[in-house]
C-alpha cells in the first residue's frame, strides 16, 4: 500500500464542516440553506471538479467553514468526484484540510440505500451529523421515519430536514453547534481491507435498522413512476424529448435576440460616446475599439448564457435530464458520446461558450472532453454573417422547385457538413483512444420534484459569475492585444490604403498568405482573419476595413457583396465556406476551454485539429473546384 | 439468470455480483449503488432500439444501466 504523504500546510484555517451525501440526496439544497449566497465556487487542485464552499455563523456566534463534496455513493470512488469526496474526508486530498465535523444528508425516503454511506463515514472517525432530508416526501408515502430512534440505532444525532424549503434548519444549526462536536478527539481513519464485505455487512446492519424502524419493506409505486410510464416509453418518450429540446433551443435563439440587440446597440452607444467625448487618437481607439468592442463582444453571449442555463438547471433540478441521457444513450453511444452529451452540442449551434460550460453536466470526464473537443463543430450563430455574406455574393438565387432555393439549401448544408464532421470526430476519437475497457452507465434517475427558484437563481448566478470573471477576463486581454496589433505601427506619411495593411496584423496577414495560398485564401482574406480570431463574424467587418470601406457592420456585408462577387473566384470563396464549418480561430471558445479543461492542452489541441480539419476541407473543396473549372 | 434476461416488468432477487475481467471494479460500484445480495429488483423499462440501456428499479431507487452492466448482476426469481 502506498504511502500517504501529509498534505503541505498551506490551507485555510477554521473549523470545517464538510457535507457529504449520495447524489441526489438534497445536499445542494441544504448547503445553499446552510450559507445562502455566502458562496465560493472552484474547481478542487488540479481536477475539474467543482468546489463549493461556504461560510456561515452558529447560533452561539461560532464561525464554521461549509464545504459541499461531490456526492458520492461509496468512499471507493469511482468517478473523479468520488475521488474528491473520499480524498477530502481521509485528509489526504491535496491543499484540502480534513473536515471536523462531517454532515451526512441522507433521504429520508430512500435510507436504504443512503443509510450505507453514514456507516461508511462514521467508520472515518470524525464526528457525524445526519440530516435526515426530505421527510416530507417519505411521510408522504406513508413512510414516516422516527428519528429519535434512528439516532439511537446509528449512535449519532440524526435531525429531520426539509432542505428545499428551509424547514429543521434552526434545529439543525443547534446541534452543529454543540462544542463536543468540534473539541473531541479526532480518531485517525481506518482504512478497510477490502470494501465488498464491508459493504454487505452494512447492507445488513441496515436491513437491521430498517426492521427496527419499520421501514424493511419496498416503497409502493411512487408518482415519479408513473410519470416514468410516459416520459421513457418507447414511443411517447423521444417525442417529448424532441419537444423539450425543441423548446431549449428555440429559447435560446428567440428569446435571447432582444437582450443581445440591446447590448449591441448599448456598446456601440458607448463607443460612439467615447468617440466623441475622447479626442481622437491612440486612446480613443483604445477605449472604442480596444476595451468596449471588446467587452461588449463577451457581454453579448450573456442573454443566451443565462436563458440556456436557466433551462439546464430545471432539467437538472427536476429529475429530467438524466431521463434524456437515458433515451439518447443508444443513439449518441454509437459514436462514442455520452447521452448526456446532447445538451451541450445542442446549445453550441447558438454559441460554443455556453456548450462547452453544458459539458458539466457529463459525469465522466472522457465523455466530457470528447463532448468538448467537437462542440466547435456545431455551426454556432456567429458564423452565419460570414455564411450570409459569402452565399449572397457568390451562390446564385436559384429555385429548385418545392419552393427550396439554391441559397437555402447550400446552408443547410454548411450546417449538415458541421454535424457530420463533429459525429466523424467523436467517432474517430471513440475508436482509437478507448481503452478496451467497456463504458459504464449506472445512472440514477432520481424521483421528479419541482426545482427551487433559489437553487436555480444561485446556480445562474454562479454561472454568470464564472464566465464573466474567468472567461471575460482572457478574452478582454485578448481583444486588446489584437486591437494592438491591427493598430501598430502607424502607416507611413502619405501612406495609401487601409491603415490595418502596414499594421502587424498586416504583416501577419501577409505572411499568412504563404499558408493560405494553397487553398485559393488571397492576402486580404489571410489578413481579415487575424481580427477574425476574437469572433468569427468580426472577419465580415475586417474585410470591409481592408476594402477600404467606411460602413457600420450592418452595411458592411451588403455593399461588400459585390466587390468581393468581382474580386474573388468561385473557387475561393468556396473554400472560405469550407474553412469556416470547421475554423478554429475563435478565442473565446478556446479560452473557454482552457477554463473548463484546467490546462493549455485542451484548447492546444482544439486548434491544432480545428486547424487541420479546415485546412483539409478548404484545399479538398478549392481544388475540387478549380478541376471542375471553377 | 441475470438481470438483463428478465422481461420487462419482472421482479426478482440478486444472488450474486460479477464483472467483467477487464472492469473488476464494476462488482463495487453496483455493490455501491444497490446491488447487494437479497436485495429486490425490478426491471421497469427498455431503450430503444436494442433494449438497451435497461431502467431498473433496485430496493427503492431507480438506475439506467447497459446491457453489459446489468448482465453482471445474477438474479433469481
Amino acid at each position: 500500500m502506498k504511502t500517504t504523504v501529509a498534505p503541505l500546510n498551506f490551507q485555510r484555517r477554521g473549523a470545517l464542516l464538510a457535507l457529504v451525501g449520495n447524489p441526489n440526496a438534497g445536499k445542494t439544497a441544504l448547503f445553499n440553506q446552510l450559507t445562502g449566497a455566502r458562496q465560493k465556487v472552484a474547481n478542487y487542485a488540479g481536477v475539474t471538479v467543482e468546489r463549493k464552499e461556504g461560510a456561515t455563523a452558529l447560533p452561539s456566534g461560532r464561525q464554521i467553514r461549509v464545504l459541499d463534496l461531490p456526492g458520492a455513493y461509496a468512499l471507493n470512488p469511482r468517478s473523479e468526484d468520488e475521488r474528491i469526496t473520499a480524498d477530502v474526508l481521509f485528509g489526504r486530498a491535496h491543499g484540502e484540510k480534513r473536515p471536523d465535523v462531517v454532515l451526512c444528508v441522507v433521504d429520508a425516503s430512500n435510507l436504504r440505500r443512503h443509510l450505507r454511506l453514514v456507516l461508511a463515514v462514521k467508520r472515518l472517525g470524525l464526528p457525524v451529523v445526519v440530516a435526515l432530508n426530505m421527510v416530507d416526501r417519505a411521510a408522504a408515502r406513508g413512510r414516516a421515519v422516527d428519528a429519535t430512534r434512528l439516532a439511537e440505532l446509528l449512535g449519532v444525532p440524526v435531525l429531520p430536514t426539509v432542505a428545499i424549503r428551509g424547514e429543521g434548519m434552526a434545529a439543525l444549526r443547534e446541534q452543529l453547534d454543540d462544542s463536543a462536536l468540534w473539541d473531541g478527539p479526532i480518531h485517525a481513519a481506518h482504512v478497510g481491507a477490502s470494501a465488498a464485505p464491508v459493504q454487505s455487512a452494512d447492507h445488513e446492519t441496515v436491513q437491521r435498522i430498517l426492521e427496527q424502524l419499520g421501514l424493511d419493506t419496498l416503497m409502493p409505486e411512487t408518482p415519479s413512476d408513473r410519470i416514468d410510464r410516459v416520459v421513457l416509453h418507447p414511443l411517447a418518450g423521444p417525442a417529448i424529448l424532441a419537444l423539450v429540446l425543441f423548446l431549449v433551443f428555440q429559447a435560446v435563439f428567440a428569446w435571447a435576440e432582444w437582450p443581445m440587440s440591446l447590448i449591441e446597440a448599448g456598446t456601440a452607444w458607448l463607443a460612439a460616446g467615447v468617440r466623441t467625448l475622447v479626442p481622437a487618437g491612440l486612446l480613443q481607439s483604445l477605449l472604442a475599439d480596444g476595451v468596449i468592442a471588446g467587452l461588449g463582444g463577451v457581454i453579448v453571449f450573456l442573454p443566451q448564457i443565462v436563458i440556456l442555463f436557466f433551462f439546464i438547471l430545471v432539467l437538472e433540478e427536476s429529475g429530467y435530464l438524466p431521463r434524456g441521457a437515458f433515451l439518447l444513450d443508444r443513439v449518441m453511444g454509437g459514436v462514442g458520446l455520452s447521452g448526456r452529451a446532447f445538451i451541450p452540442l445542442l446549445s453550441s449551434f447558438a454559441c460554443a461558450i455556453p456548450g462547452i460550460m453544458a459539458a458539466r453536466t457529463i459525469p465522466q470526464s472522457r465523455d466530457r472532453w470528447v463532448t468538448i473537443m467537437v462542440a466547435p463543430l456545431m455551426t454556432c450563430s456567429a458564423r452565419l454573417p460570414v455564411y450570409t455574406l459569402l452565399i449572397g455574393a457568390f451562390i446564385p438565387a436559384h429555385e429548385l422547385g418545392l419552393g427550396i432555393g439554391l441559397q437555402g439549401l447550400v446552408l443547410f448544408g454548411l450546417y449538415l457538413a458541421g454535424i457530420v464532421g463533429g459525429v466523424a470526430v467523436a467517432w474517430l476519437l471513440h475508436r482509437f483512444t478507448t481503452v478496451r475497457t467497456p463504458r459504464t452507465l449506472m445512472m440514477e434517475l432520481p424521483a421528479y420534484h419541482w426545482p427551487s427558484a433559489q437553487s436555480i437563481l444561485l446556480g445562474l448566478w454562479q454561472r454568470v459569475q464564472i464566465f464573466l470573471a474567468r472567461v471575460g477576463g482572457i478574452i478582454l486581454t485578448l481583444t486588446i492585444l489584437l486591437w494592438f496589433l491591427a493598430t501598430f505601427p502607424a502607416p507611413p506619411e502619405g501612406a495609401t490604403g487601409p491603415a490595418i495593411e502596414h499594421s502587424f496584423a498586416g504583416m501577419l496577414g501577409r505572411a499568412l498568405t504563404v499558408v493560405f495560398e494553397p487553398i485559393g485564401f488571397n492576402w486580404q482574406i489571410s489578413l481579415a482573419l487575424v481580427p477574425g480570431m476574437a469572433a468569427r463574424e468580426v472577419t465580415v467587418s475586417a474585410l470591409a476595413t481592408v476594402y477600404a470601406l467606411q460602413v457600420t457592420d450592418e452595411a458592411a456585408a451588403e455593399t461588400l457583396q459585390p466587390i468581393l462577387a468581382a474580386d474573388w473566384s468561385l473557387p475561393t470563396a468556396l473554400s472560405l465556406l469550407a474553412w469556416f464549418v470547421f475554423a478554429p480561430q475563435c478565442l473565446s471558445t478556446l479560452a473557454t476551454v482552457r477554463r473548463e479543461t484546467g490546462g493549455m492542452t485542451g484548447p492546444a489541441l482544439m486548434a491544432a485539429y480545428l486547424f487541420a480539419l479546415a485546412y483539409l476541407a478548404s484545399f479538398i473543396t478549392y481544388r475540387t473546384a478549380l478541376a471542375l473549372g471553377g | 439468470m441475470t438481470l438483463a434476461e428478465l422481461s420487462r416488468g419482472a421482479s426478482a432477487i440478486v444472488v450474486s455480483v460479477r464483472a467483467p475481467p477487464e472492469a473488476p471494479e464494476w462488482v463495487e460500484w453496483l455493490e455501491a449503488i444497490g446491488f447487494l445480495p437479497g436485495e429486490h429488483v425490478r426491471v421497469i423499462t427498455h431503450g430503444i432500439p436494442g433494449g438497451d440501456p435497461l431502467v431498473v428499479r433496485v430496493g427503492d431507487s431507480t438506475f439506467a444501466l447497459r446491457r453489459i452492466e446489468a448482465d453482471c448482476v445474477t438474479v433469481q426469481l
